[in-house]
């Protein structure tokens, strides 16, 4: 659907931009709009067809710039939308900001390469409803001046609105694709970094999605001293591994740090410009901690803004001065997306949190913990019981960290929490990512007391930063998550450890979930730095960032 | 003279059985199953009717409620013991008035009628002798005895008519009922068994090896994943500590939490328990129903400094209330949770309900 629409106000973009051109349209103009319509049908298909034989020689190449160049040459004869091109809706994805100039409109309609077929009906369609759209348009240019302005700008905020975002699938869901497979090999030979192998059995749920073991890091594989990466970058990517930088805001936070001081070791090489060759340089370092351990959300957007800042350094500015100006731009965004942020929605949250208040909080978060650690600065009466889970047991953490500060506690396994509940007069949880379609992303059993929590009817509070949403969709916990190293459910009691030799039992499989997605339904309130919203604002918080971006 | 003897003998074997009893529950999961505490608790109640001195079914009644009075109180959480003993005192009952000669029906107060017209049951003291009552007692127990024994097959061989083929069952912590029902199902059936741990005591590990020894296909979760992958579950088959008067469930903690994301998605919740774990208890008494262990299991003494301030629960029960589920299949086929107070009231006599 959002194709055809794509393609409609893209047809009505072209149609208006020619009457801008040839001034008050006559039918004469309709005529040779229409004729060019049924003619482009035919050198559509045509097209299309070289384009399909150009990127089968484009993917091995990845050379954005020649598809770009082709489908530039087919924009300039022809009309309606150009051919799909997977890599140049990247390019659109680089420059998120400001409104496309109507030329390039037609580069981000790109479905994936499978919907060719499809997409030469949807081209059909697109080009009657153009027809119909000339029609109209000229009725309404015959008004006046402001039509074809009004349409022109109409076209403009429509496309920019409805410009459709079609992302490649992300690899570390794809294990089981093995072109996918080899084309990462291929990747990560070319930058130098070792490969981690998959470990242990993987449940047939679970085939597409990587599972590594902690007892083989990947820097075990890495030569010494390795040139590729910055050893900030490797101790970052052995941190993660190992889970002792572990936490959405920690991993983040480390990560951030970790650029700096790769920013502050850089050295342009002669004849090249900072600006490109420093994401270049980052390239690898990604590759190599999303080796390591997949990257987050939070992660994920915190790279985005790096790189767009380091692609907006003009290129005459001095290396020492574009140099500053990145560690600030990176230390102002930590200071406002994490730091700021949590002081701001502690506020918030500490008027919902009363006097005699039994809080239930699982895990740990380090927002969370901020919160309730800043409640009992303001003098609140309340008890907090903290849930905890296998094999993680994150909750102990919390709990230390809590008792610390003289908060009274109670501590129980998240089997417990039926029995705990009936006690409870809130819920406080702690996010990974939200999700565009209100889904919160979270660490695995946040769902379930979620679930309980609603059966008792009592209120959840779910507490997120903003640069932690995510323009992803995820309806369950299968396709998208993460996969822990599956010998961390053994366990030895009594002296006796039943699960010591699950490899050699053919049937049985040991699965360690990371994450799991919590229905809006479940969630009653979301505080976020903007202030407190329902679930469902998510997609509209997203659509505010991009536009002041 | 035998029968000083055999009364010490006596004495001894019911002390040793409830110190059995007081260890056996001690939180670590039960170390004997609870069908082998009906069986022991069965052969007891015969060996005391056969020893100890009675002269009338009123009697023995007496002996065998002082005795179990005494059995309830060394190991409350072991239901099975009181239903064993509430099923004898049915069973003598039964035999008192075949012997007496009434018909059965005059026995069971089901009319509103007969309670408030004949007050015929309280005059109805057992004093009377009747000398075969002693063997046809014992007969009726042995009766029971083999019933007993035969609960896991029962219930194992329906497990074909409710696993199809490329099913994913899920179940938590260990029970044998579940575990022999599955195990008889994968004789001809290809399916998949989604374990939930059931931590601290992680009784789920065992479950999961046997099961994977026996060929199915079984993955192990932790308990936090429950909801997560519930959504992929067609079936959600599990064992129970007792099953209450009301058609709730009082089962191994976590259940509660799994029936709940069972209900979320519509998944059908089968319970698979024997008779003999059928209690009169209801919900409401809140001080006896839950029971707590060391609190060791869930923050070790090694966490040290914190220990002392902090509350940690550990309890091992949940009760799960019969609107979760949606059928109990026992030894003597499938019911409802409805039908539940039905069967308690054929198997139990509304006065043996209090000990």
């Amino acid at each position: 659907m959002c194709n055809s629409c794509a393609f409609y106000h893209f047809a009505a973009v072209f149609l208006s931009l020619n009457h801008l051109l040839h001034g008050y349209e006559k039918k004469g103009d309709i005529e040779r709009a229409k004729s060019e319509g049924k003619e482009l049908t035919k050198e559509e298909k045509q097209r299309l067809r070289k384009e399909k034989k150009q990127q089968k020689k484009s993917k091995e190449k990845k050379d954005d710039k020649v598809i770009q160049e082709s489908g530039k040459e087919t924009r300039g004869d022809s009309s309606a939308a150009s051919p799909p091109q997977p890599s140049s809706q990247s390019t659109a994805q680089k420059a998120p900001s400001a409104v496309p100039p109507p030329v390039s409109v037609p580069a981000p309609e790109a479905p994936t390469p499978a919907d060719k077929p499809a997409k030469s009906k949807a081209e059909l369609k697109a080009e009657r409803r153009a027809r119909q759209e000339a029609e109209r348009a000229s009725k309404q240019s015959k008004k006046g001046d402001p039509g074809p302005q009004g349409a022109v700008s109409k076209s403009k905020a429509a496309t920019n609105e409805l410009q459709p975002v079609v992302k490649r699938l992300p690899e570390h869901i794809q294990v089981d694709n093995p072109d996918v497979l080899k084309k990462l090999a291929k990747k990560l030979e070319r930058q130098q970094i070792p490969l981690r192998l998959d470990y242990g059995y993987k449940v047939s749920l679970f085939s597409h999605l990587h599972q590594y073991s902690r007892k083989a890091p990947l820097t075990q594989q890495l030569s010494i001293p390795s040139t590729v990466i910055h050893p900030a970058i490797v101790r970052l990517g052995l941190q993660y591994s190992q889970g002792i930088v572990a936490g959405s805001n920690a991993r983040s936070v480390a990560l951030l740090h970790a650029f700096k001081q790769v920013i502050r070791d850089y050295t342009t090489p002669p004849n090249e410009e900072l600006s490109r060759d420093l994401v270049n340089r980052l390239k690898p370092y990604i590759s190599f901690l999303n080796q390591c351990r997949p990257l987050s959300a939070s992660m994920g957007n915190a790279i985005k803004y790096v790189k767009k800042e380091i692609s907006n350094i003009p290129s005459q500015c001095k290396e020492e001065e574009a140099k500053h100006k990145l560690l600030k731009c990176i230390e102002c965004y930590i200071k406002d997306k994490i730091i700021l942020a949590a002081t701001a929605i502690a506020e918030s949250s500490i008027e919902k949190i009363s006097d005699g208040d039994v809080i239930l909080i699982y895990g740990c978060s380090s927002l969370v913990n901020h919160i309730l650690c800043e409640a009992l600065e303001k003098n609140r009466k309340f008890r907090v019981i903290v849930v905890d889970s296998r094999p993680r047991l994150e909750g102990r953490e919390a709990l230390r960290r809590l008792v610390q500060r003289g908060i009274s506690c109670t501590y129980v396994l998240i089997s417990a929490v039926s029995y705990i509940l009936p006690e409870v007069s809130k819920v406080f949880l702690g996010a990974h990512a939200l999700l565009a379609n209100g889904y919160v992303m979270s660490r695995v059993g946040t769902s379930q007391i979620a679930l309980v929590a609603k059966a008792f009817n009592v209120p959840v509070l779910v507490c997120c930063e903003t640069y932690k949403f995510c323009e992803r969709v995820q309806t369950d916990s299968f396709v998208s998550n993460e996969l822990d190293d599956p010998d961390d459910l053994i366990v030895t009691r009594n002296g006796h450890t039943q699960l010591e030799n699950w490899q050699q039992e053919p049937s049985l499989g040991l699965l360690n979930l990371v994450y799991d997605v919590t229905p809006p339904d479940f969630v009653d309130l979301v505080i976020t730095e903007l202030g407190m919203i329902p679930c469902t604002s998510v997609p509209v918080v997203l659509r505010v960032k991009n536009v002041d971006q | 003279m035998p029968g000083p003897d055999k009364e010490t003998d006596l004495t001894e074997r019911v002390e040793a059985f409830l110190s059995d009893l007081k260890r056996g529950g001690s939180g670590a999961g039960p170390l004997r199953g609870s069908a082998e505490t009906a069986r022991e608790t069965t052969a007891l109640l015969r060996k005391i009717t056969a020893q100890a001195r009675w002269s009338s079914a009123g009697d023995l009644m007496e002996i065998i409620r002082k005795e179990g009075r005494r059995m309830t109180a060394a190991q409350p959480s072991e239901t099975t013991v009181g239903n064993m003993i509430r099923r004898v005192l049915k069973i003598i009952r039964e035999e008192y008035a075949r012997s007496r000669g009434s018909s059965e029906e005059a026995d069971q107060q089901e009319s509103l009628h007969k309670l408030l017209t004949s007050g015929g049951l309280c005059e109805e003291n057992f004093r009377q002798h009747f000398a075969p009552l002693k063997a046809n007692v014992i007969e009726a127990i042995n009766e029971l005895l083999t019933e007993l024994e035969g609960t896991t097959d029962n219930i194992s061989m329906q497990a074909l008519e409710h696993i199809h083929s490329n099913e994913v069952i899920m179940t938590i912590g260990r029970s044998r009922t579940v575990e022999a029902f599955l195990r008889d199902a994968a004789r001809k059936r290809k399916f998949h068994v989604i374990v939930a741990e059931c931590a601290p005591f992680c009784q789920g590990h065992e479950m999961a090896t046997n099961l994977s020894k026996a060929g199915i296909e079984t993955t192990v979760i932790a308990d936090a994943a429950i909801f997560a992958v519930m959504s992929r579950v067609n079936k959600v088959i599990i064992g129970t500590q007792t099953v209450l008067a009301n058609g709730g469930l009082r089962a191994v903690n976590g259940t509660h939490t799994l029936a709940l994301a069972a209900k979320h998605h519509s998944t059908p919740l089968i319970v698979c328990a024997p008779m003999f774990k059928l209690s009169p208890q209801f919900p409401n008494e809140e001080d006896t129903f839950h029971k707590f262990v060391s609190p060791h299991e869930v923050l070790p003494f090694t966490e040290g400094e914190i220990l002392s301030k902090v509350n940690v629960h550990c309890p091992v029960f949940d009760y799960v209330p019969p609107e979760l589920i949606t059928l109990f299949i026992s030894n003597i086929g499938g019911h409802a949770p409805s039908y539940i107070y039905r069967l308690m009231s054929e198997l139990y006599h509304p006065e043996d309900h209090e000990l």
